[in-house]
């Protein structure tokens, strides 16, 4: 039995931005497998809950007519990988969900929850940010749209502002065309795991496969949120395919990352792992752009 | 022959159903729900607890605190007890406690009518604590100055224990040896059985009765009235099937404070289960040991003296103590016997989790420094290690003055054969002694010994009682628990083979009942097939011939002309079937003139142990760059002795290299430095291994019987945890070159060893 | 506790329609283990670590544990007890994890068959280390998982009617 207060369940979007309005100190509760942890761990117990699990209005993923890439908020880590728009497209991403936790955790676990939770270590979140994605928030004043970096407003903290809920997360055709990713997870097992460090990177190849047209570097547990690796990504866009290109971006990354001491993993391993993570993951990304580093 | 048939377990069909019913599934949901208030400091003295608030909080029953328990202080080691004061188990526990000796350490409890209200009173107490300083070190908690823990134990030390042999200062002057040396450091881990500690208890006619999930239903009994300071005998406690326990539950652990507040809330049915965190913070865990070893040997590899301390973080409390520590200790000179040594190991006090029983007792902290310690001593000396092992380990014919264990096979060289001849340890010893790049490859072997039972170190005896149905099928009791390894299987398959009946005629009754089940110490010391085997055969013998005996009447045949087979009298004299055991059974319960209800109850008490042998391979590969290392091939070698179920056998190895394999490279209890703290006690930072983390898990034996067991049988529950670590890690010696001296062998150390030897 | 809230939850548990009162801060665990006494639902972390108490709701794989009663309502769930047949014959998993001793204390083991039938139930071939990724979620201290995946490997090859191959890593047995 979780220690909550009282439960508001949400029957619409339209539904649940008046319980927000109505109970501004409830908590959203999405899947839950963040948010009932920490009723369980006392952090969040005893508190009132919004669940807005029930909105299916929130799950799956289409395209808009302009080609933008449409995940409702409330679609679950497995059903994203599963998802055939997703795997054509940005299939990256369906293998970076498909890392969190164990089959179970992906099953109930979406990837509004995993973004508006705000943690670094978010498996989704540095592959969205190197997709340039776009949170989509609805609220009492209708719908606001944002890109990611802003939606992050420090560790643990989102933009989400009184009354709304995220409902989806989007990624424009401009985003995802002629691009191919990878991610990389370290984490100390592999399965049930939160990541010590993430790594994904999106290349663009040139038509003649030899030059790097564009890069985008995003990192988990890098900083306090989720980053883009912007001085690296700026110092190779255009840089031509060579043997040590690899190499060299995995120094460069070191001047963008900032990660910290903790329990869990040095600043040093930390480091270390990054330059490794951005090396090894864009030499996959390349690969599979069709590209040659030698 | 039953011996030796891999039949499924006896229990498999409940648990493939899942009606099999544990602790928590028993329990009237009606229950009060008991919550512990843990302490939010490493060390302290409680001033004053406020319940007043708590007390008025809805739902609450009761709110209680260490003030109110009784005053006598109690032991908890599943130890068999002892009437010689001086080898009884430290008694240092009270039920809740005013001197708070870890951080979680038990202060308050609250019984209310369900979990939530209970947890919200929790937050309702106030504790004034006059805070202390703490000491999470083994070494610094020796120091003069160091915190105090327990009054009686000066600088901590628990216990102290030594061996001395030859003379090490005079062996050690002969020209050209060489002094190989080093610190092995082993960590806290937990056992992580799947189902957290549970139990509860309720009073019926006066008396007060527990229900738990302990590997140790009598023994527990009998720490309840201790603690309790109330007759022994007023004390009942149920054993039902158990998720899981190696070693944990190998010690009382909230039994006895769930009967005391049953008790305090007039025998009322009160619930204690554990969370997961509370398993982790408040239950057992592996001591964690530190070694120095300094080994004098000649260029071939003698070993002409041998210096040996051993520092064991006991934790908080003394639970099992220094049996733990001194186990590896007294290892070491029979592993690899030795003219002159000098060992002492120290068990100490420290501001940390309670270290109690973890499977292997001592024995898997010492095989990975001793066994490192030997790739180090061939490392340096140039030597084979499978050749030095086959050189220099315990030699065929050994007797160990102490227990009078002896070698009677060939053991380690055959075993050894097995596991490199899996491994092709010859041909990738060679292909992968010269590498570079980012990826490199080892093998890497440990040898590996353990005593079954606890004989001669305390009292070692099982009780079994038969009773015969009327259709010839028994019913058989002992003390020893199923835990999940197959004990019942193994004890149907062993009454079958001795009372010439079916193994389906043997209804093993699984649960332990202190009311009902003859005398026996429980799971533990992979004493079960080695003493309940002798319980076992002891009163199946006996039984059988009285049986014999009862059938003269009706076969008029003499006892010793007769004999059981296939649930049939027979006689031996021509093969011919008298009459079935089922019809006299029957015959003799409902004789009109001389009826009797076919028993027998039978103590075995043992007077010999038993070792056990074997060795570990393992093959890696490294990748430098993301400091991680994958094993690729991994297995164990068992001389267990006859195997008294084949399948049940190799599974309970593979349980036990798994265990060993988190050990090795992932599993590692985390302290804050500046609370004491423990910071990942649950499922999700503490790294177990899981499905991914794994190779194949290859389990082999060699069998030779051992001439000591009513079955052939010895030691085999606990030592596939120990050769993993050290084979695993000389593996990653081979392959990098870099000889880790410290468990887990994790990303951390890997990344911190690999720079100082610039290979990143 | 006045203001207790409740609400009426109807759902299909193991084939049968059934509806109950149910505490809005139960989760699905509680919801199965007290109100219908499907004990084989085990706990063993309740935050979603362990997988003891996963059970299967419209074809997906949960923890119950971290899954709200309340949102079970309209769902169709099955927990171990749903497998076994009415006259409480073993399914081909079932006897799979008996013959390959892939128990041991069984306490994992609820959550172990009811995963693997999840798998099996989507009618493909998978690799050893397919199948290792997709029981991942379940922790097991017994056994080493090594008897486990080989009874869900036997399944899934008898399921499709194929012989069954060499394991890709083990010895013959």
């Amino acid at each position: 039995m979780y220690d909550i207060k009282a439960m508001y369940e949400a029957s619409s979007v339209a539904d649940a931005v008046k319980l927000r309005q109505q109970h501004p100190e409830a908590v959203i509760l999405a899947g839950g497998s963040d948010v009932l942890i920490k009723i369980r761990e006392g952090k969040l117990a005893g508190r009132e809950m919004i669940s807005i699990y029930g909105l299916d209005e929130l799950r799956g993923v289409h395209l808009e007519e302009d080609g933008t890439l449409v995940i409702g908020s409330l679609t679950s880590f497995s059903h994203i990988t599963a998802d055939p728009l997703i795997q054509e497209h940005i299939g990256v991403l369906g293998e970076a969900v498909d890392m969190v936790g164990g089959p179970q955790i992906r099953a109930i676990g979406t990837i509004g929850g995993n973004t508006c939770n705000g943690v670094t270590s978010a498996d989704s979140a540095s592959t969205l940010f190197a997709w340039d994605a776009q949170i989509e928030l609805t609220g009492p004043d209708g719908v606001r749209i944002l890109p990611i970096a802003q939606f992050y407003l420090g560790a643990g903290k989102t933009d989400i502002r009184p009354g709304e809920i995220q409902t989806s997360i989007r990624i424009p055709k401009k985003s995802y065309e002629g691009y191919k990713g990878f991610y990389i997870k370290y984490g100390m097992r592999r399965a049930m795991e939160i990541a010590t460090t993430g790594c994904s990177v999106n290349v663009k190849l040139s038509d003649d496969k030899k030059t790097l047209e564009d890069l985008r570097i995003g990192f988990g547990v890098a900083a306090p949120v989720p980053i883009r690796a912007v001085k690296t990504e700026e110092k190779f866009r255009k840089a031509a395919l060579s043997a040590d290109l690899a190499d060299q971006i995995g120094e460069a990354v070191l001047e963008d990352v900032t990660p910290r001491d903790s329990w869990r993993a040095s600043k040093d391993l930390r480091l270390h792992l990054c330059q490794t993570l951005a090396k090894d993951a864009f030499c996959e990304a390349v690969k599979r752009s069709g590209g040659e580093l030698a | 022959m039953k011996i030796g048939q891999s039949i499924p377990r006896v229990d498999s069909y409940d648990k493939a159903t899942g009606r099999t019913k544990y602790t928590d599934d028993l329990c009237d949901q009606n229950a009060l729900v008991a919550k512990i208030l843990h302490a939010n400091v490493a060390h302290a003295i409680v001033k004053s607890v406020d319940t007043s608030e708590a007390e008025d909080m809805p739902g609450v029953i009761g709110v209680f605190t260490c003030f109110d328990v009784p005053e006598c202080t109690f032991p908890t080691a599943g130890h068999p007890w002892s009437t010689v004061e001086s080898h009884q188990d430290v008694m240092d526990r009270h039920l809740l406690t005013k001197h708070v000796r870890y951080y979680g350490d038990d202060v308050a409890a609250v019984v209310a009518e369900d979990e939530v209200s209970a947890v919200r009173a929790l937050e309702k107490i106030h504790v004034e604590y006059e805070v202390l300083p703490f000491v999470l070190d083994v070494q610094e908690a020796m120091k003069d100055g160091a915190p105090q823990l327990h009054e009686r134990f000066k600088n901590n030390i628990l216990a102290h224990t030594d061996i001395r042999r030859g003379n090490l200062a005079e062996a050690i002057k002969e020209p050209g040896l060489t002094r190989i040396e080093g610190w092995y450091d082993t960590p806290t881990v937990q056992h992580c059985h799947i189902e957290n500690a549970c139990c509860y208890a309720y009073m019926e006619n006066g008396r007060v009765n527990v229900v738990a999930s302990t590997q140790i239903p009598h023994i527990t009994r009998r720490c309840i009235g201790q603690a309790l300071g109330i007759d022994w005998g007023m004390v009942r406690l149920v054993k039902p099937y158990i998720g899981g326990g190696f070693g944990d539950k190998q010690d009382a652990l909230y039994e006895p404070l769930c009967a005391w507040l049953s008790m305090q809330v007039g025998g009322r049915l009160v619930k204690l289960e554990c969370t997961r965190e509370e398993t982790f913070q408040n239950c057992r865990v592996r001591h964690a040991i530190r070694y120095h070893l300094i080994s004098w040997v000649r260029k071939d590899g003698t070993l002409v003296g041998r210096k040996l301390e051993c520092y064991s973080n006991q934790g908080a409390y003394a639970s099992h103590g220094h049996g733990v520590c001194a186990k590896g200790m007294n290892a070491v000179p029979q592993i690899y016997p030795c003219p002159n040594i000098e060992c002492d190991s120290w068990t100490v006090f420290t501001n940390r989790q309670v270290a109690g029983a973890m499977r292997g007792y001592g024995m898997p902290q010492v095989t990975f420094a001793l066994e490192s310690h030997v790739d180090d001593i061939c490392q340096a000396l140039g030597l084979d290690p499978l050749e030095y092992r086959r050189k220099t380990t315990m030699p065929l014919g050994y007797v160990d003055a102490f227990s009078k264990n002896e070698l009677y096979s060939d053991s380690f060289n055959q075993t050894l054969d097995v596991g490199s001849a899996y491994i092709e340890y010859e041909k990738k010893r060679k292909e992968y002694s010269h590498q570079t790049g980012r990826f490199r490859r080892g093998v890497g072997l440990s040898v590996f010994w353990y005593n079954t039972a606890v004989w001669p170190i305390s009292l070692e005896t099982s009780a079994c009682r038969m009773v015969m149905n009327q259709d010839g099928s028994i019913q058989l009791q002992v003390g020893e628990t199923e835990i999940g390894q197959g004990a019942d299987t193994a004890f149907a398959q062993m009454a079958a083979e001795t009372l010439g009946i079916s193994i389906d005629k043997v209804h093993v009754v699984s649960c332990q009942d202190t009311d009902v089940t003859p005398y026996g110490t429980g799971a533990y010391a992979s004493r079960q097939t080695y003493a309940a085997g002798m319980a076992v055969r002891g009163c199946a013998e006996a039984f059988k011939q009285h049986i014999l005996e009862v059938a003269f009447p009706y076969t008029r045949m003499q006892p010793y002309l007769m004999d059981i087979v296939d649930d049939q009298i027979i006689r031996t004299t021509d093969g011919r079937v008298l009459m079935s055991l089922g019809d006299l059974a029957k015959q003799k319960l409902y004789d009109l003139e001389n009826c009797e209800h076919l028993t027998m109850e039978k103590t075995a008490q043992l007077k010999t142990n038993a070792y056990s042998f074997g060795c570990g391979f393992a093959e890696v590969e490294v990748d430098l760059e993301m400091c991680q290392v994958k094993v690729l091939k991994l297995i164990n070698v068992h001389d267990a002795g006859t195997l008294v179920n084949p399948a049940l056998a190799r599974a309970q190895v593979q349980g036990g290299m798994s265990m060993g394999l988190g050990y090795a490279l992932s599993e590692k209890m985390l302290y804050d430095e500046k609370t004491g703290r423990l910071l990942n006690g649950n499922l999700l930072d503490y790294k177990l291994s899981t499905t991914m983390d794994h190779p194949h898990l290859e389990a082999r034996f060699v069998q030779n019987a051992e001439p000591t067991s009513a079955y052939g049988t010895k030691a085999l529950g606990e030592p596939p945890v120990l050769p993993v670590a050290p084979a695993v890690r000389n593996a990653i010696l081979q392959a990098t070159g870099v000889g880790l001296d410290e468990l887990p062998m994790r990303p951390h150390l890997l990344y911190e060893k690999f720079k100082e030897a610039h290979l990143i | 506790m006045s203001n207790r809230q409740f609400k009426m939850v109807t759902c299909t548990i193991n084939g049968k329609e059934r509806t109950a009162m149910v505490d809005v801060r139960a989760s699905l665990t509680d919801m199965l283990r007290n109100d219908y006494s499907l004990t084989s639902v085990k706990k063993g972390c309740e935050v979603g670590e362990c997988g003891a108490c996963a059970v299967i709701i419209d074809g997906e794989c949960f923890n119950s544990c971290i899954y709200m009663a309340i949102w079970a309502d309209g769902k169709n769930i099955t927990t171990l007890e749903g497998l076994t047949g009415p006259k409480g014959e073993l399914s081909d998993l079932q006897q799979a994890f008996v013959d390959e001793t892939a128990i041991q204390c069984g306490f994992c083991t609820p959550g172990f068959i009811l995963e693997a039938e999840t798998i099996l139930q989507k009618g493909k071939i998978y690799t050893d280390d397919e199948l290792r990724k997709l029981l991942s979620g379940h922790l097991c201290r017994c056994t080493g998982y090594d008897n486990i995946l080989r009874a869900v490997r036997k399944t899934m090859y008898r399921r499709q009617g194929l012989p069954i191959p060499p394991e890709e890593d083990g010895e013959e047995r």
